[in-house]
C-alpha cells in the first residue's frame, strides 16, 4: 500500500513538473518560431524553389471547387489554380507544382517550417493571422461569407425569423462562433447541434434534425447537392461574416510575396482586359499598352520580380484568367453553381479590384 | 396370429413374449436432423408449458426470438438492398452524379431512392487504392503487392520446403525491394561515403575476429561478439544504403503522391513487421536482471503507452519540423511510420511480457540446468511457449494497429479512409448517398483484412496449442 502511495505521489509530482515545463515550452516554441523567421528572411524562397525545380503548395484535404482531387487524382480548383499560376510565372510551366494536402491545424506550421512555399487553402485573412503568425496574405481569390440554409417549408424569409431554431454546424470552426454572435446580438434563442464532419452535418440536416444549416456560402452550395430534395431548401439572404480567402506566404521574403501577389493580380487584371487562355498569345502585340505591359512585350516588369518578362503570359496561356478559373471550378456550370456575386470585377459591380501593372 | 402360435410354445403364464427384434425406428424428430437441431437449440426453450412460470418464460423467449429474428433479417435486408438490390451499378452515359440522382434532384431514379452509387466507386477506385500515384507507374505497386502476397502465402502454407529461407527473404530483401520499387530508389547518397563506411565496417569485423583469437588482450576478447556484431551492422546498413542509392532508372515518386490502400498497407505492414521483434526485445529487456537494460526498456514502454497515437503523430508532423534546422525535412510518411512503429512495439512488448510471465519457473531453470545460454534458452525453450500463449493478444495488437493506421489521415496523409473522405469531397459526384457508399466500401475492405488476420490466428492457435486445449 505505502509503496503504491509513494508511486502515486511520485507520479503526481512528475506530472506537475512536466506540465510546468510543457507550459514553459510554449514560450520556447514561440521563440523557436521567431528564430526560424529571422533565418527565413535571409534565404530567398525563389532561389530555393528554382533549385528544387517545383513549387510546393499547401492545399486542403478536399474542398469542392477550391482544392480537390478529381477521378484521376489530379488536383483541381480555384485555390489550386493560384498554385499553378505561381509555377507558370516562375518556371513557365504550370505543371511544375506539387501539392501537400494539409489539415486546418497543420497548415500554418507547414508554411512556417518551410515544408511548403505557398499556402493556398481557403484560408480566411484575419488580423490575428496576419500579425501574429509570421505570415503575409498575398491577396484574396474568393470573398466568402457565412450563410444559412433552411427548408422552404419552415416559411422563414430572413434570418431574423429564426428565433428558437435548431442549428446544424461543424465543431471547432469559426462558423460556430459567428452564428452564436449573430443570434446573441439579435437577442434570439437557438440550439446548436454540432458535428465533426461536413457529411454528418448534411445528413443530420437532411433528416430534419435541425431547422438551419450554417456554413460558408460556397460550402452551402456544395453541400446542397447532397440533399434528398435540393429544391425544398433555400439559402437566406443574410451573410453573417466576412471570409476573404487567399494565398499565404511566409513573412520576410518580400520578393516571393510579390511573386505570389502579382500572379494573382495578373489573373484578375487579365480578365478585366479580356485576355483569356485562348487569346493570350495573340494579344502580345495588341495596341493597348496596358495589355503589352502585362504580357511582357513592353517594359521590364517580370525581371523586376526576379522572373522572365513573359511571366504573366505563361500564367494566362496555361492557367487562364481569374474568370476562366472561376467558371471552371465554382461557377454556374459546375456542381457548385455559384454566381459571381461580390467576386465579380469592380467594373461589373463586384469588389475584385487589382492594382494596375505599370 | 403369430403371437398366439409363439405363446403356445412358451410358458403359458406369459401372455406375450417377443421373439423378434423390434423394428428400428428412425430417431425422434426432436433429436436428429435439421428439425432436431432446430428443436433442441431454438424451440425446446419455448415449448415448456408445464407450469405457469414455465409458460410465461416460454412465451417471453418466443417473443424475444421473433423480435431478434425480425431485427436481424431487417438489418441484413436493408444492407443488401442498399448495397446490391437497389444499387446503381453502371453509368454508361458518363453522367457522373446525375446517374445517382432521384427525380427530386433532377435525375431519373424514383423519389425516395436511397442505395449505393457504385459508379462513384469505380471512378474513384484508382484514387482510393493508390492515391495520386502516377498511372503509368502503377505496375510497381502491383508488383510489390503481388510479390508480398506470393511470399506470404508461401510462408503460411506448411507443406512447402525451405519456408524458413523464404521467410528470411521476406523480412530482409523484400522490404528493400519494395522501397526501391515504390519510391524509385536513387537516393542522393554519395557512393564515396558508403564505400568509406563499408571499409570501416569490414575493419571492425576483422578487429572482432582478432579479438576472438586473443591477439588484443583479454579485455577486448570478451567483447569480440559485440565488436563483430557492430561491424556487421555497419556493413549491412551501408549495403542497404548503397542499394538505395543505385539508379535503377525508375522514376522517383514522392511519398506525397502515395495514398489509399497503398498507404494503409505500408503503414500496417511496417508496423506489424517491426513491432514483433522490437516488442520481443523490449519484453525481454523489461524482465532482464541488468538494471540499465530494464530501466531503459521500462521507460520506453511506459512512455509510448502513456501517450495517445494521435498525439505522437501530431508531434511528429507538426512540432518536429519547427525544431529541425531549415531545409532539413523528414518525409512526412517516414515520420508517421516511425511513430507507429515505436508505438506498436511498446504495446507488443507488454503482450509478450504477459506470455513470458505465464511460463513456469521450472522451464527457465530446466533450460539453465541443460547448460543453455540465455539467448539459447529464450530461443529454444521460453519464447516458443510464451508466444504460443499470447497469439490472441499479438493478433489483437496487429488488428488494432491495422485499424489505427486511419489516424494518419489527420496529419495530411491520405490513407484508405483519408482518400475516401477526400473523394467524397468531389462535387462532380455529390449525391445524398455519396458518403454512405464510400464508407460502406471502405468498411468492406477493412473487414476483409481484419477478418482474414483473425481467422489465421485461430488456425495458428489450434495448430500450436493442441496439447494445451482443455
Amino acid at each position: 500500500m505505502s509503496n503504491n502511495l509513494v508511486i502515486g505521489i511520485g507520479a503526481l509530482v512528475v506530472g506537475g513538473v512536466v506540465g510546468y515545463f510543457a507550459g514553459a515550452g510554449n514560450e520556447k516554441i514561440v521563440e523557436v518560431e521567431k528564430v526560424v523567421e529571422v533565418e527565413k528572411q535571409q534565404t530567398a524562397t525563389l532561389d530555393a524553389v528554382k533549385s528544387k525545380g517545383f513549387v510546393q503548395c499547401g492545399v486542403s484535404q478536399g474542398l469542392p471547387g477550391f482544392s480537390n482531387s478529381d477521378d484521376s487524382g489530379k488536383w483541381t480548383g480555384i485555390d489550386v489554380d493560384v498554385c499553378r499560376a505561381v509555377a507558370a510565372a516562375v518556371f513557365g510551366d504550370s505543371s511544375k507544382v506539387k501539392f501537400t494536402p494539409l489539415s486546418a491545424k497543420q497548415r500554418f506550421t507547414a508554411l512556417a517550417s518551410g515544408e511548403i512555399d505557398v499556402l493556398s487553402r481557403n484560408t480566411t485573412w484575419t488580423m490575428t493571422r496576419d500579425t501574429q503568425l509570421g505570415l503575409n496574405f498575398a491577396g484574396v481569390n474568393y470573398y466568402d461569407g457565412q450563410g444559412m440554409m433552411v427548408p422552404k417549408s419552415l416559411g422563414a424569409k430572413s434570418a431574423m425569423e429564426l428565433d428558437g431554431a435548431n442549428i446544424c454546424t461543424n465543431t471547432g470552426t469559426t462558423t460556430e462562433l459567428n452564428i452564436t454572435d449573430f443570434f446573441r446580438s439579435n437577442g434570439m434563442k437557438f440550439n446548436l447541434v454540432a458535428f465533426e464532419k461536413a457529411d454528418e452535418v448534411v445528413a443530420a440536416y437532411d433528416a430534419g434534425r435541425c431547422d438551419v444549416y450554417t456554413t460558408d456560402r460556397s460550402g452551402l452550395a456544395a453541400q446542397r447537392t447532397k440533399l434528398t430534395n435540393p429544391d425544398d431548401h433555400m439559402v437566406l439572404p443574410e451573410i453573417i461574416s466576412k471570409e476573404p480567402l487567399g494565398p499565404v506566404v511566409r513573412q520576410g521574403d518580400d520578393q516571393w510575396f510579390n511573386i505570389v501577389r502579382w500572379s494573382l493580380r495578373a489573373m484578375i487584371n487579365a480578365e478585366e482586359m479580356g485576355i483569356t487562355s485562348a487569346n493570350a498569345k495573340s494579344k502580345v502585340n495588341d495596341n493597348n499598352p496596358a495589355i503589352k505591359r502585362l504580357l511582357g512585350s513592353e517594359g521590364n516588369f517580370g525581371a523586376e520580380l526576379g522572373l522572365s518578362n513573359d511571366w504573366a503570359l505563361n500564367i494566362l496561356s496555361q492557367v487562364g484568367n481569374y474568370g476562366e478559373s472561376y467558371e471552371a471550378h465554382v461557377g454556374p456550370n459546375t456542381p457548385l453553381k455559384l454566381d459571381r456575386g461580390v467576386n465579380e470585377l469592380w467594373s461589373k459591380g463586384g469588389i475584385l479590384y487589382a492594382a494596375p501593372i505599370r | 396370429m403369430a403371437d398366439h402360435k409363439h405363446s403356445a410354445n412358451q410358458n403359458s403364464e406369459h401372455a406375450f413374449v417377443r421373439a423378434e427384434d423390434a423394428p428400428l425406428l428412425p430417431p425422434p424428430a426432436t433429436e436428429a436432423g435439421i428439425t432436431g437441431w432446430l428443436w433442441q437449440n431454438i424451440f425446446a426453450s419455448m415449448a415448456d408449458f408445464s407450469s405457469a412460470g414455465a409458460s410465461l418464460r416460454s412465451a417471453c423467449v418466443a417473443a424475444l426470438t421473433v423480435f431478434l429474428l425480425y431485427f436481424g433479417f431487417a438489418q441484413i435486408y436493408t444492407l443488401l438492398d442498399f448495397g446490391v438490390f437497389s444499387a446503381v451499378w453502371s453509368d454508361p452515359d458518363e453522367l457522373k452524379r446525375e446517374a445517382c440522382w432521384t427525380v427530386d434532384q433532377g435525375g431519373g431514379l424514383p423519389s425516395g431512392w436511397h442505395a449505393a452509387c457504385w459508379p462513384f466507386i469505380y471512378a474513384k477506385h484508382k484514387f482510393i487504392m493508390y492515391g495520386a500515384y502516377p498511372s503509368e507507374e502503377l505496375w510497381r505497386v502491383n508488383l510489390s503487392v503481388l510479390l508480398g502476397i506470393a511470399g506470404l502465402a508461401y510462408v503460411l502454407i506448411e507443406r512447402l520446403p525451405r519456408r524458413r529461407e523464404v521467410g528470411a527473404m521476406m523480412l530482409t530483401l523484400y522490404p528493400l525491394l519494395c522501397f526501391i520499387l515504390l519510391t524509385g530508389g536513387n537516393l542522393a547518397i554519395p557512393f564515396g561515403s558508403i564505400g568509406l563506411w563499408l571499409i570501416i565496417g569490414l575493419a571492425v569485423i576483422s578487429l572482432g575476429r582478432l579479438a576472438k583469437r586473443g591477439f588484443l588482450g583479454s579485455t577486448l576478447s570478451e567483447f569480440h561478439a559485440f565488436i563483430g556484431l557492430t561491424g556487421w551492422a555497419f556493413v549491412i546498413y551501408n549495403t542497404v544504403r548503397g542499394l538505395g542509392a543505385v539508379d535503377f532508372g525508375l522514376e522517383p515518386i514522392d511519398t506525397r503522391d502515395w495514398g489509399g490502400l497503398l498507404i494503409t498497407l505500408v503503414v500496417a505492414v511496417t508496423g506489424i513487421v517491426v513491432s514483433l521483434p522490437l516488442g520481443i526485445i523490449l519484453a525481454l529487456g523489461r524482465r532482464s536482471e541488468m538494471p540499465a537494460a530494464r530501466l531503459i526498456c521500462t521507460v520506453f514502454i511506459e512512455f509510448w503507452r502513456g501517450v495517445p497515437l494521435i498525439t505522437v503523430l501530431f508531434m511528429a508532423s507538426v512540432m518536429l519540423p519547427l525544431f529541425l534546422p531549415e531545409g532539413v525535412n523528414f518525409d512526412n510518411l517516414l515520420r508517421a511510420l516511425i511513430g507507429v512503429m515505436l508505438f506498436s512495439a511498446a504495446y507488443m512488448a507488454e503482450v509478450i511480457r504477459g506470455g513470458l510471465q505465464a511460463i513456469d519457473k521450472g522451464q527457465y531453470e530446466g533450460a539453465q540446468a541443460m547448460g543453455l545460454s540465455y539467448w539459447q534458452s529464450m530461443r529454444l525453450i521460453i519464447l516458443p511457449q510464451a508466444l504460443t500463449h499470447v497469439i490472441p493478444g499479438i493478433v489483437n495488437t496487429f488488428i488494432g494497429l491495422f485499424k489505427d493506421t486511419t489516424l494518419v489521415s489527420i496529419v495530411g496523409i491520405f490513407d484508405l479512409l483519408g482518400a475516401g473522405q477526400s473523394a467524397i469531397a468531389d462535387a462532380a459526384w455529390s449525391t445524398p448517398v455519396q458518403a454512405t457508399t464510400m464508407y460502406l466500401y471502405i468498411a468492406i475492405i477493412f473487414f476483409v483484412f481484419c477478418f482474414g488476420m483473425s481467422r489465421y490466428s485461430i488456425y495458428m492457435e489450434n495448430k500450436l496449442s493442441k496439447s494445451r486445449r482443455h
